[in-house]
């Protein structure tokens, strides 16, 4: 033996080994472990699969009662078939966690504030203020309070315990092999599942849907604009609005009366008074058009007589595909839809008696309260004319290759202080005010039990069914549509919701005595709400529920014109079949350019116009007002009516400090509509007085800059300007779909943006065998490495539905089946 | 013969223990097999080289095959190999080649 040699050879091995067993950082770049995921026995060629692999499989699990088949078909649904209903949420946990496993627990991780812990605390420790934000925002305080509800009701307890179960019968059966892909990225493994993942994946939908609000931006309005500016700016209502229940709908008197504090006006409305900055730079909001549409009509509007319902949810579009599509059979019940991978049962779907969907409420149930601590310690708050104990909440959070974070999080009366010394929103963003604490009071924060909502929804046969299901629906509130068989159409919308007096929580509120807390709550029985209307049909797109003869306040952030094509579609069809739905659903027109362009068209100078701008004009001009994919008036206009926003507010909102908002583009163009003098078109710091025409030629003139930089590169068209795409979780580009040609946008029925959009589609005709029609922009698999991962991308692009089968047990050999998976004890 | 012979032990006793060990068994395959077959540094390294680049290249193609590159394609992006499958083939039978050859070599000094 070379003993010299030896070592050196051993060493370098050993070495070798070490190295590409674990993850290498170049430059911005972190690379894998090379050897671990190269290996073709243990690394990512393992989630290549055989585009031909049989998964015909048998199981035998001692935690059911009984058996459980479940056939897959052509494209990958799963059909599951139990005989008790604790069987199918066990085996509905088993398929989430086998095809969408990774998914599942990194979305929980970001609902808990965990993603530094894989990922590391990011640039700038972006990575780790999202998760900060979370626990500081009370996500897992929220979570725990909810699973307790859950835990005390006897059916949601059996539906999550089996389904936790499920999840952790195919986690424990897991073979290196059948690893994600996402793991062997980042180089961790997953955690056992319980039920707490399941309410923090319920929670982030309430962040996703009820975390927006512009508290912090309106109170630093106040110092610039006066009361009737203010309402100018961000009203409620809009002329176009076509309400959620039809205009001239009674209501009763509200049987809860709010009054607001005695010292509103002089402490709370500070309009154009030099009030103290509120210079905290929010961290991730969630985007304002996480919204939706759904309608039903009945029969008296369709051809066949029987009622259609039709739901498109908007949500940020990933890969893997938020919803997984299943059909759940039991003794009980038979339900098709789609789920959520991380929570039991179908959520937006249908049964052999009706079917349901929901959009966004978009009603503002997160408040904050301004809290003076006694000291650093924040041990002690002012309240009620007195120190009051606050209760400190040490939070550890633990970062990827750096030593973890010790958070502390002081709970007051209103809630968690998501807002101190320790935490300023964005980092790199200072804040002035060592005294700016803000409390956030949000209703996800109240025990609720929406489970039980989609357990009963799962089983309704009738209205008073569906009626007793949403009942236990609180938080993030829901329009839920309703039709069923029997031709009745309904809609309700669903939530708890504080009884406001007008204007409470748009701006941030004094939080040193009780008279500013939520002083009660709107009875459900006065929720919004119309049942088989005399128009023939119920539709909502997250605009305003009701009009200002709701007797409740109803403050919030609201969609305007996806309702009034909607409404005008809906009023003018009849003899309606599913194919029209799904039209209708993919419809391009774009209302607010029919409202204003005309009007800014008539305005503009064309003398002042040169050869190019001229060129750009006359595309917009002879525009068919269609956000059709290859339209380019559709761009032009956009940025038209960008630059014009930026023209008409900048001057004079640009003079508050802080962060602010522009108002809505509905609100400028429904104010430019109706007045051609709205005074804020004057630009207040020049000599002279702007018109709307000088303001709107000014505008398309820079607006053409744009659009000739645009031009030149060959991204017009509207479809190339707008970029859709559906982004992996991880934002790796190979793994996501970018440059997708779709038509749509922001303010049009088919609300499809840029990395946003209708996350499911789906049409449903009761006839006696239901007819139904959906698509989702992903696949049902969650691994890169199926055929199965995106295969509904591009019909989902061009408007193409798939037909949704719901089997029949006596239907075992039909020839859509590919494979067959039997689960028994 | 013996470097042939050397060259496809080191692959299937690689092979056999990639069911049971983790990547790095590769190593401890072609150890052992240079340990067993006199030959002289040089040729062993070679021969663990070879043998485990040739596993892993013909495992990882024939796993390509079956999935019509849907997989691959997409790592040669994120690795960055500019999408090519050859490439990623490539890049993976030299990692697993390296390691092996280093280990064909220790094993190699052992018996000198």
């Amino acid at each position: 033996m070379r003993i010299i040699p030896f070592l050196v050879s051993a060493v370098i091995t050993v070495a070798l080994i070490i190295v590409l067993n674990q993850r290498l950082t170049i430059g911005d770049a972190t690379l894998p472990p090379m050897g671990k995921f190269l290996s073709p026995q243990h690394g990512f060629w393992q989630n290549a699969e055989p585009v031909d692999a049989q998964l015909s499989l048998e199981f035998n699990f001692p935690g059911l009662k009984n058996k459980v088949d479940v056939f897959f078909d052509d494209r990958m649904v799963p059909h599951v078939f139990a005989q008790e209903d604790q069987d199918l949420y066990f085996v509905q946990g088993y398929l989430h966690a086998r095809f969408r496993l990774w998914q599942m627990e990194f979305q929980t991780h970001a609902a808990a504030g965990r993603l530094a812990e894989i990922v590391g605390p990011g640039p700038n420790d972006n990575i780790l203020n999202n998760d900060r934000n979370m626990r500081r925002l009370g996500m897992v305080h929220g979570a725990r309070r909810a699973l307790r509800e859950i835990e005390n009701d006897p059916d949601t307890k059996m539906m999550l315990d089996a389904y936790t179960a499920g999840v952790n019968a195919y986690i424990e059966q897991m073979t290196n092999a059948d690893l994600p892909l996402e793991y062997r990225l980042l180089d961790y493994k997953p955690e056992r599942w319980n039920n707490l993942k399941t309410a923090l994946f319920l929670k982030y939908m309430s962040f996703d849907l009820t975390g927006y609000e512009e508290d912090i931006e309106h109170t630093n309005l106040q110092q610039i604009l006066s009361k009737e500016e203010f309402e100018t700016l961000f009203p409620l209502a809009h002329d176009s609005l076509s309400p959620i229940i039809p205009k001239g709908t009674p209501f009763p008197p509200a049987t809860r009366q709010v009054r607001p504090p005695a010292n509103a006006d002089s402490v709370y409305f500070q309009w154009k008074k030099d009030i103290e900055t509120v210079s905290v730079w929010p961290v991730n909001k969630p985007d304002k058009d996480n919204g939706s549409n759904n309608w039903a009509v009945d029969g008296s509007k369709t051809q066949s007589g029987r009622p259609i319902l039709c739901n498109d949810p908007h949500l940020g579009l990933n890969l893997p595909a938020l919803w997984y599509e299943m059909q759940l059979h039991s003794p009980t019940h038979n339900t098709y839809g789609v789920s959520f991978p991380g929570a039991p049962g179908i959520i937006i779907g249908f049964n052999d008696s009706c079917a349901w969907g929901v959009t966004n409420a978009s009603r503002d149930v997160k408040d904050y309260y301004r809290i003076s601590f006694k000291d650093e310690t924040k041990k002690e708050y002012w309240f009620n004319g007195a120190w009051k104990a606050s209760e400190l909440h040490y939070d550890t959070i633990k970062i990827r290759g750096a030593a973890p974070l010790i958070d502390t999080v002081a709970y007051t009366i209103f809630g968690p202080v998501q807002y101190d010394n320790s935490f300023k929103g964005y980092k790199g963003r200072e804040r002035t005010g060592e005294n700016m604490n803000l409390a956030v009071r949000w209703q996800a924060h109240e025990p609720s039990n929406e489970l039980k909502t989609f357990y009963l929804l799962n089983r309704a046969n009738n209205y008073n069914d569906y009626l007793e299901a949403i009942r236990h629906f609180t938080c993030p509130a829901q329009n839920f549509v309703f039709a069923s068989k029997n031709n009745q159409v309904a809609i309700w919308q669903q939530g708890v919701f504080p009884a406001k007096w007008k204007m409470q929580g748009d701006f941030v509120m004094p939080g040193e005595d009780s008279t500013y807390i939520w002083q009660d709550t709107i009875p459900q029985a006065e929720n919004p709400h119309i049942l088989s209307p005399t128009r023939g049909y119920v539709s909502s797109a997250n605009q305003l529920p009701a009009d200002t003869t709701y007797p409740y306040y109803l403050g919030g952030s609201y969609n305007v014109y996806r309702g009034v094509m909607i409404n005008r579609r809906l009023d003018q069809m009849f003899n309606i079949t599913p194919k029209d739905m799904q039209q209708l659903q993919m419809e391009n027109y774009n209302v607010m350019a029919e409202t204003i362009l005309p009007v800014l068209v008539r305005n503009v100078d064309e003398e002042e116009l040169d050869a190019d701008e001229l060129k750009y004009f006359n595309i917009v001009r002879r525009w068919n007002l269609r956000n059709d994919p290859k339209e380019q008036g559709a761009t032009i206009f956009r940025i038209w009516l960008d630059s014009l926003a930026h023209e008409i507010w900048a001057d004079e909102l640009s003079a508050a400090r802080g962060p602010i908002v522009y108002p809505e583009l509905a609100t400028l163009v429904e104010a430019l509509k109706r007045d051609s003098a709205f005074s804020f078109i004057d630009n207040i710091k020049t000599p002279g007085q702007e018109s709307l025409a000088m303001v709107a030629t000014a505008a398309f003139k820079k607006a053409a800059r744009e659009v000739e930089n645009l031009d030149r590169g060959g991204l017009l068209d509207w479809s190339r300007y707008k970029g859709t795409g559906i982004r992996h979780l991880l934002q790796l580009e190979p793994l996501s779909r970018y440059n997708l040609v779709t038509g749509g946008g922001e303010h049009i029925v088919n609300a499809t943006k840029k990395w946003h959009g209708p996350s499911w589609r789906m049409v449903v005709h009761l006839t006696d065998e239901t007819e139904a029609y959906g698509v989702y922009p992903g696949g049902q698999s969650g691994n890169p490495g199926s055929k199965y991962y995106d295969n509904f991308v591009d019909d989902w692009a061009a408007g193409k539905y798939n037909t949704l089968w719901v089997m029949r047990p006596d239907q075992a050999n039909d020839k859509r089946i590919l494979y067959k998976m039997t689960f028994s004890k | 013969m013996k470097f042939f012979i050397s060259l496809i032990l080191t692959a299937l006793v690689s092979f056999a223990l990639g069911f049971y060990m983790s990547w790095w068994s590769v190593a401890i395959a072609a150890f052992v097999v240079a340990a067993l077959i006199r030959q002289t540094p040089g040729k062993s390294w070679l021969a663990g080289f070879l043998g485990v680049f040739l596993l892993w290249a013909i495992i990882a193609w024939w796993i390509d095959v079956q999935n019509q590159n849907i997989l691959s394609q997409k790592i040669a992006r994120l690795i960055p190999l500019g999408g090519s499958t050859f490439l990623l083939i490539l890049v993976t039978a030299f990692i697993g080649a390296l390691v092996a050859g280093f280990g064909a070599l220790t094993g190699s000094y052992l018996r000198k």
